[in-house]
């Protein structure tokens, strides 16, 4: 696009834009955001751009015709005794008004075709990283060429009691996880997007990614960010009672910071492994149970045990029964309610953890423990 | 139909059994207010739940069977039933025909509705609640994944296609055979050339989501997996017929709208309607583009590039024909001696916001773009601004318009004109403020958001309780008018309006054309 | 024009309903054929052919080395533990290759598991040819047990050359319940 059609469509959305940034600025004491972000990679930069050519064409379409309309308005009116003209067809015109429409539309097809086909090229992609949407969070997974591959869930952090108002909402409401992607920056990073159950979307406005998760099938997307930072997102596609509640925060490192943030997370795959042959004190168990509790359980469990969408934790008859059952449950969750199956989202350790917390917590006193040993021997059958 | 000459049976059984056009028009139009009443409250139930962050008044998965269901109804219970309505009053009266070619299945395509609905809306009673994977029903939540009411849910639907089929073929079969002598296919107002093509639409498409939604069915209850990977299907495959169904249907929707405004416009304008013949020929080229621009739907769900290229062009391709009607409803204001009656305040609001919502249609069209658009509030605004602007003050218009033709008596026009400011401003302040949160990254159906969006959500909510409001008026205004409006007998109800409907004496007799019109030959349509 | 009765309207009606019977079937028998027809050629989802392919290459290409990464997703309600038992291989184009994928039942009870192979970037699929696959059939296991199940495969010449590297994913699904005996077509 030549410099001069760029200052036309400048000059030509100044007054749209100023539009709205005071509607923006009239409707709260600071700046609402009113237009798509250019975000923080050069193809999100590339549809801005295109986003703001074609809103221009528009404006200036839309003030042509609404101009002649509203002079008509004005000027050709019964009360003004304005006596009807009685014309009814013009070839010429017609014709006119057909053919210009579409040589724009030729205008804007080409910079969209050439958008296209770059969001299409995913040449060279540096790393993979497989996105799995689950009914509501997502898994990440890095898929190492060499040494383990690391994986985690992502989950939405923002307390039950902020979404039902009994506490101040935080700056990030909604969009903050309990453990964020990481990628490095300046990267070619490649998703590899599907889905466990339902289909869902994986959209990050600022990395310029919006891809659906299908269950059974695997879809891609990539993106190079251009700048460090956190850039958060939610689930794009309608998938189930808690589809508003599963953000997606992408954290961009410079790449050191990422290889260390790797290392670490490898380091932590292998640990676990380690603690895994380990035998807990109680008091241990305790603490690291009571993490878990309030990561993976407390949301429908309450934060007492007192129960919710689940079943009460206090004095219940799993809780205080047989630990073969209270392990089931756990690992394999109840089909058909909202009990999920845990065995693939905690860790041994975690497993071992949050049921000894529960066995020993809000009251119930069983006053035994569960080792990762015993975790992984269920499991194994 | 026997004996002609006597008037409508009384009580309950002349509308049970009624199979005059007439009646079974006012009946459609009735119920379809009753259900745009019904969606209505319920888009009240999502507005208020969005006025502020935070859940306070229902649970997200009640949430999710309001959106749904505010979606079916609106588009198969108000807007499409509405503009049956509209078509069984003025068809007969505009073409010269005494009545609609099947009376008898008339009756029955309008019977099986309300019946229908009420199953519908009793899905919300039942176990696991309503429907709730929105007015789409995106496979697997709607199959592996829904409550047992999704039987319920798909009978309806069957119904409901039913109903359409029938209603279509009775409109075809009438325009086909039924026009008076000298009615021409190009002399025949433009209200009629939209509704013949509308429901050519209806007979292809409206077998397609029938086929959808049996899929569905044997799918889970038949263990078939035409949308389940596990046993070789697939979930894509239910956005791609449903979309073959879906992008023609907003079609259905809109071209009666365009037929509306297409015969208003001119009669105050005092001037013929410009370019009819190209109005007739946009029309079917939008009709016709309808088929194959389905997959614009689902431009994420990582279609092949080529795929996505093709269905960019042939979407980018619609804003030709679409900006001919534009430019031709202009045109004809053009130099018309303009006045500013209800109907043609209606029509105005419908010229400038339909037109927006055509513009945000030609950005959601653009394949790279549309990754940012789709499935955010920008989407939510770009629909409700053709859907709503388009269908629903089009309806108003043409209320406002044939309302003193119907009943022989005028409507309040301040308070016609009340309704039309407090409606286009309410509408405004609701729908307009979603495209920014939109392209601010609010993805649609979630029943609570990140706090940046806060303000807009509450601004729209307020806007929304206004246009909700001022419907009241409107069904206040619509009773008032039958019970107590001041009569009129003029047959030319407003002075500009053109057609044989405005040829028969005022209030419309029970029956009418019973002997063929004579149409003057000289004088083209409308 | 075709007349079928003498009263124009119902000839009208008679077509019309031949017009919306054929629609309704034409989902059936056009739309879900085409469109998997259409995924095959075209490798919508990424996906492969569901049958063993049984062409001979012309011959191993050694001038280039494609990298083929196998992933595994378990879907909702699926406990066995499963996925390859190499992450990454480093093929040439036209040589037979041989993995293998690692399942185990944790549950009690017997349970068949069938998986659904996707292939990434989606326009590699039709290049990637199976000729011995787990997937081509219903894999059933009895409560504890393990198996290695064996994939062959052979990537083709004509892979366009810009294309380095193939992910080829698998999601499994617990299909106890279905129909037993059913081939699954993919």
């Amino acid at each position: 696009m030549c410099f001069e059609a760029k200052r036309l469509l400048k000059l030509a959305l100044g007054p749209v834009l100023m539009l709205m940034s005071v509607v923006a600025l009239a409707s709260g004491g600071e700046a609402s955001q009113v237009n798509m972000s250019p975000g923080a990679t050069q193809v999100g930069e590339r549809i801005y751009d295109l986003h703001m050519i074609i809103l221009g064409i528009c404006t200036i379409i839309g003030v042509l015709v609404f101009g002649v309309m509203f002079y008509s308005i004005i000027y050709h009116r019964k009360s003004k005794g304005f006596k009807p003209a009685h014309f009814h067809e013009s070839t010429k015109v017609e014709i006119a008004w057909t053919v210009v429409p579409f040589l724009i539309l030729i205008g804007m097809a080409v910079p969209a075709t050439s958008t296209l086909l770059e969001i299409y090229d995913f040449e060279d992609a540096e790393m993979d990283i497989l996105i799995t949407g689950y009914q509501w969070k997502w898994k990440y997974e890095y898929i190492n060429e060499n040494g383990e591959n690391v994986s985690f869930f992502s989950n939405l952090r923002t307390p039950q009691s902020e979404i039902y108002n009994s506490q101040p909402k935080g700056e990030h409401y909604l969009l903050e996880v309990d453990e964020p992607v990481v990628i490095p920056v300046d990267t070619k990073v490649r998703f590899l997007v599907t889905a466990n159950d339902v289909i869902h979307s994986w959209w990050v406005p600022e990395l310029a990614v919006k891809k659906d998760a299908i269950p059974g099938f695997i879809n891609e997307a990539w993106t190079r960010a251009s700048e460090e930072g956190i850039f958060r997102g939610q689930c794009a596609e309608l998938c189930g009672k808690d589809h508003g509640f599963m953000p997606i925060v992408v954290n961009v490192v410079s790449k050191a910071e990422y290889n260390d943030w790797l290392a670490v997370k490898q380091a932590e795959a292998a640990e676990i492994k380690e603690l895994m042959a380990q035998t807990f004190t109680m008091d241990e168990l305790m603490e690291r149970g009571e993490a878990v509790y309030a990561r993976a359980c407390l949301a429908c469990h309450g934060a007492n045990g007192e129960g919710g969408v689940g079943k009460a934790i206090a004095g219940s008859p799993i809780a205080t029964g047989d630990l073969g059952t209270h392990l089931d449950v756990g690992i394999n969750g109840v089909p058909g309610t909202a009990m999920q199956a845990f065995g693939g989202q905690l860790n041994d350790v975690e497993m071992a953890a949050v049921i000894t917390y529960q066995r020993n917590a809000f009251g119930n006193n069983m006053g035994d423990t569960v080792q990762p040993i015993d975790v992984y021997n269920y499991k194994k059958g | 139909m026997g004996d002609h000459h006597h008037g409508p049976a009384k009580g309950l059984s002349r509308w049970l059994f009624t199979t005059n056009h007439k009646d079974i028009g006012t009946m459609y139009l009735w119920f379809s207010f009753a259900m745009f009443i019904l969606g209505g409250f319920f888009a009240m139930i999502i507005r208020a739940e969005l006025f502020q962050p935070g859940l306070q008044l229902v649970d997200p998965a009640f949430f999710n069977q309001m959106t749904t269901l505010h979606g079916l109804i609106m588009v198969f219970g108000a807007i499409m039933p509405s503009f049956v309505g509209l078509a069984n009053w003025m068809i007969p009266m505009m073409i010269g025909a005494p009545d609609m070619a099947l009376p008898r299945m008339n009756n029955w395509s309008f019977w099986i509705l309300p019946p229908t609905f009420l199953l519908l809306a009793s899905t919300l009673f039942m176990e696991g609640g309503a429907p709730a994977a929105g007015w789409t029903f995106y496979a697997p939540l709607s199959t592996t994944y829904a409550p047992p009411s999704v039987t319920y849910f798909i009978f309806c639907i069957h119904v409901l296609g039913l109903s359409s089929i029938m209603g279509s073929i009775n409109i075809i079969a009438t325009v086909m055979n039924m026009r008076a002598p000298g009615m021409t296919y190009m002399k025949m107002p433009l209200f009629v050339w939209t509704w013949l093509i509308t429901a050519f639409l209806l007979v292809a498409v409206m077998p397609v989501l029938a086929g959808a939604v049996t899929m569905m069915l044997m799918d889970v209850h038949f263990g078939t997996s035409f949308f389940s990977a596990a046993g070789g299907g697939d979930p894509v495959l239910f956005q791609h017929v449903f979309w073959f169904f879906g992008h023609p249907e907003v079609y259905i929707i809109i071209l009666p709208a365009f037929g509306v405004v297409s015969q208003i416009i001119p009669a105050f304008s005092r001037k013929p309607l410009f370019g009819y013949d190209s109005m007739v020929y946009a029309t079917a080229s939008i009709a016709f583009l309808s088929f194959i621009v389905w997959a614009h739907h689902m431009y994420t769900v990582g279609m092949p590039v080529a795929g996505e290229l093709f269905f960019m062009y042939a979407t980018m391709l619609i804003a030709v024909p679409t900006g001919v009607k534009v430019f031709n409803w202009i045109t004809t204001m053009w130099r018309g001696a303009l006045s500013f009656e209800t109907p043609m305040l209606f029509c105005i609001g419908f010229l400038v916001l339909f037109t927006i919502g055509g513009f945000t249609g030609l950005m959601l069209s653009i394949a790279p773009a549309d990754f940012q658009y789709h499935d955010s509030y920008f989407v939510v605004a770009h629909f409700h601004y053709v859907m709503v602007a388009g269908a629903v003050f089009s309806m108003s218009a043409a209320v406002y318009y044939w309302l003193p033709k119907w009943c022989g008596r005028m409507y309040n026009e301040t308070m016609g004109k009340t309704h039309f400011w407090i409606s286009f401003i309410g509408f405004n302040l609701t729908f307009f403020p979603q495209h920014f949160v939109g392209l601010a990254g609010m993805p649609r159906r979630i029943p609570d958001y990140a706090l940046q969006f806060a303000d807009f959500n509450m601004m729209s909510s307020i806007g929304a309780f206004i246009y909700g409001a001022s419907q009241i008026l409107f069904l206040y205004n619509v009773i008032a008018t039958i019970v107590a409006g001041k009569p009129t007998s003029e047959e030319k109800v407003w002075d500009g309006a053109e057609g044989l409907e405005w040829t028969i004496p005022t209030p419309a007799p029970y029956h009418t054309f019973e002997t063929p019109p004579k149409i003057d030959p000289a004088h083209a349509h409308s | 024009m075709i007349r079928f009765t003498a009263n124009p309207a119902i000839d009208t009606v008679i077509k019309l309903v031949t017009v919306a019977i054929a629609m309704f079937a034409f989902v059936f028998v056009v739309m879900v054929p085409l469109y998997n027809v259409l995924c095959d050629a075209l490798g919508i989802n990424g996906k492969t052919s569901g049958e063993a392919y049984t062409s001979v290459q012309a011959g191993v290409d050694e001038s280039r080395v494609v990298s083929i990464q196998f992933v595994a997703t378990n879907n909702e309600g699926m406990p066995w533990e499963f996925g390859p038992t190499t992450a990454v291989m480093k093929v040439h184009p036209g040589a037979v290759n041989d993995t293998l994928f690692h399942a185990r039942n944790p549950l009690p009870k017997a349970m068949v598991a069938q998986a659904i192979p996707s292939v990434s970037p989606a326009r590699a699929a039709e290049y990637f040819h199976k000729t011995e696959c787990f997937c081509f059939n219903q894999q059933p296991l009895e409560g504890g047990a393990a198996a290695e199940m064996p994939l062959q495969f052979i990537i083709d010449r004509d892979l366009p050359r810009d294309i380095k590297t193939i992910t080829l994913s698998y999601t499994i699904f617990d299909v106890t319940d279905m129909a037993s005996g059913a081939v699954a077509t993919r």
